[in-house]
């Protein structure tokens, strides 16, 4: 034990004595006027999720989250292009504000009590409730008719936890992989599939034969931007923009430009999108009816 | 089928896209190799030596870097050291965590090739009336290089194929690349993950051959001679 101390302390010496030479401006980033003086504003988004951030086949940048980190580029630095993106794995979107790799992240983060010990979220600018897939030749429209009936869930997601908690007149099948999930339902082994409304949308989409019958269902999680604990004038700015941005619709214009691709015309925008007096609602604490 | 392969590679600029992602991930590993060299050599010149202080203290750098896992090392130079404030950029930090870990391994290569080498080949120089300097330049130093190469080779292939690890950072690398065209062709043609795998691990196959196969040939042309 002793030794590897002594050799864990030896190893991060000699790096930091490595280092020092290139030690960056580490300047106290993430402020408006650190990030204007910079002259652009590093979002951390996703690279490999459609439809929310993505590398397209040009190579560039596209989706949701990025639609918005443009127009908040835009908005604080006057031109669209002045934004670094992070491209970031799911499991770092909170390393790389703590440590101040990126300003904002907008990576489908959704908020969670867990999460905002760690980072600030701001207003959210979509919602995501549970939403249960079935074949259109036997749709299932209300929790009800899965009475006694096999449902298909991931284990561990909110779908869940939601079906064992309140209504165990159900029977689950769980699956550990998304993709088992699906094939499941494909080759009905269940009656439905309870997921995230936002992924079933995009799922039946490429999936003729199947309907999304509950599109709305259980407790409401909100996405949100994210900065770095501390960072009070970018938070308060963001949040006056979103709530801005929702006002002026900004984000009905996202949704078609960016997700009613892979959503189709079956999908209420409202589903997913929030209002100004949602927003105030949940700012001051009141919890969203889950329709 | 064939036809929806070349797509996935057609489409866009995904092809250049791939070769972009190729350039980091070879850019990483020469810049690596070439600096471990440099560090690595003298190093374990000294740990050969019967200087026996800094052998250990070398002895001991190398043991640490050897038991902690590469992606260990990157997370803690990327995010923990910025916590304590010295924001590196990703690629400074791959680059910085492959010639650590390069160095170490080389510098127990060149220890090992250099005493491996028989004593009574030292004394035969001494006896002959060479100088010590003569004896490491026309006597150890040709015979430890010979020993020495493949295992260097072996390292360098070894940091090559480790370089996709650079992704947990968010560098962009070859893997990475592919796994973005990969998600968004996914959509229209379920095998894209099938050729863009398939032809990374033909792009790796293609880079990391030819070096072994060029070791094999020094190695036998220096038995041969």
């Amino acid at each position: 034990m002793r030794k590897s101390l002594f050799s864990l302390a030896s190893a991060a010496a000699l790096l930091v004595a490595l280092t020092l030479g290139f030690s960056a401006l580490a300047s106290a980033a993430g402020e408006l006027d650190a990030i204007k003086a910079a002259g652009k504003i590093r979002i951390a988004v996703f690279s490999d999720k459609p439809p929310f951030g993505f590398v397209n086949e040009d190579g560039a940048n596209e989706g949701y989250d990025v639609y918005l980190a443009r127009q908040l580029a835009q908005d604080l630095l006057g031109s669209p292009d002045k934004v670094e993106f992070v491209l970031v794995e799911a499991a770092s979107r909170m390393e790389v504000l703590q440590a101040d790799k990126a300003d904002v992240v907008l990576a489908n983060f959704t908020v969670t009590a867990e999460r905002a010990k760690e980072v600030d979220f701001a207003h959210p600018y979509m919602k995501v409730a549970l939403g249960v897939s079935s074949p259109e030749s036997a749709p299932i429209t209300s929790v009800a008719q899965l009475a006694g009936k096999t449902l298909i869930v991931n284990k561990g997601t909110t779908a869940d936890s939601y079906f064992t908690e309140n209504h165990p007149e159900v029977t689950l099948l769980k699956f550990d992989q998304n993709t088992e999930g699906f094939n499941a339902l494909r080759d009905g082994r269940g009656v439905g599939l309870a997921h995230d409304n936002t992924l079933l949308f995009a799922w039946v989409r490429e999936n003729p034969g199947f309907v999304t019958g509950i599109d709305f269902l259980g407790s409401l999680d909100t996405i949100a931007p994210a900065v770095k604990k501390g960072n009070g004038d970018l938070l308060a700015w963001l949040n006056e923009e979103i709530l801005r941005l929702t006002g002026e619709g900004f984000f009905e214009k996202d949704y078609q430009e960016t997700l009613a691709p892979s959503y189709g015309d079956s999908v209420d925008p409202k589903t997913v999108l929030l209002t100004v007096a949602e927003l105030k609602a949940l700012a001051a604490g009141e919890p969203l009816p889950a329709n | 089928m064939l036809d929806s392969a070349l797509s996935v590679f057609t489409a866009g600029r995904n092809m250049a896209r791939l070769m972009e992602g190729l350039g980091v991930t070879v850019w990483i590993s020469l810049a690596s190799v070439g600096l471990s060299a440099l560090i690595g050599i003298p190093l374990g010149l000294i740990m050969a030596s019967p200087k026996r202080a800094a052998a250990k203290a070398i002895r001991l750098y190398l043991e640490t870097i050897r038991v902690m896992p590469i992606l260990v090392l990157l997370f803690l130079f990327y995010y923990s050291l910025s916590k304590v404030g010295i924001n590196l950029t990703a690629f400074l930090v791959s680059i910085l965590v492959f010639t650590l870990w390069g160095a170490a391994e080389m510098s127990d290569l060149v220890r090992a090739a250099v005493t491996s080498l028989p004593v009574h080949q030292k004394e035969s120089g001494r006896a002959l009336g060479l100088t010590e300097i003569q004896v490491s330049l026309y006597i150890v130093i040709p015979q430890a290089i010979r020993r020495l190469l493949p295992g260097v080779i072996n390292l360098t292939t070894r940091m090559i194929k480790t370089t996709p690890f650079v992704f947990f950072i968010n560098i962009p690398d070859l893997m990475k690349v592919g796994q973005q065209i990969v998600e968004v062709s996914g959509v229209r043609d379920y095998l894209a993950s099938v050729w863009v795998y398939g032809f990374i691990f033909l792009i790796y196959f293609a880079i990391c051959y030819p070096v072994s196969l060029f070791s094999r040939f020094l190695e036998n042309r220096w038995q041969s001679g």
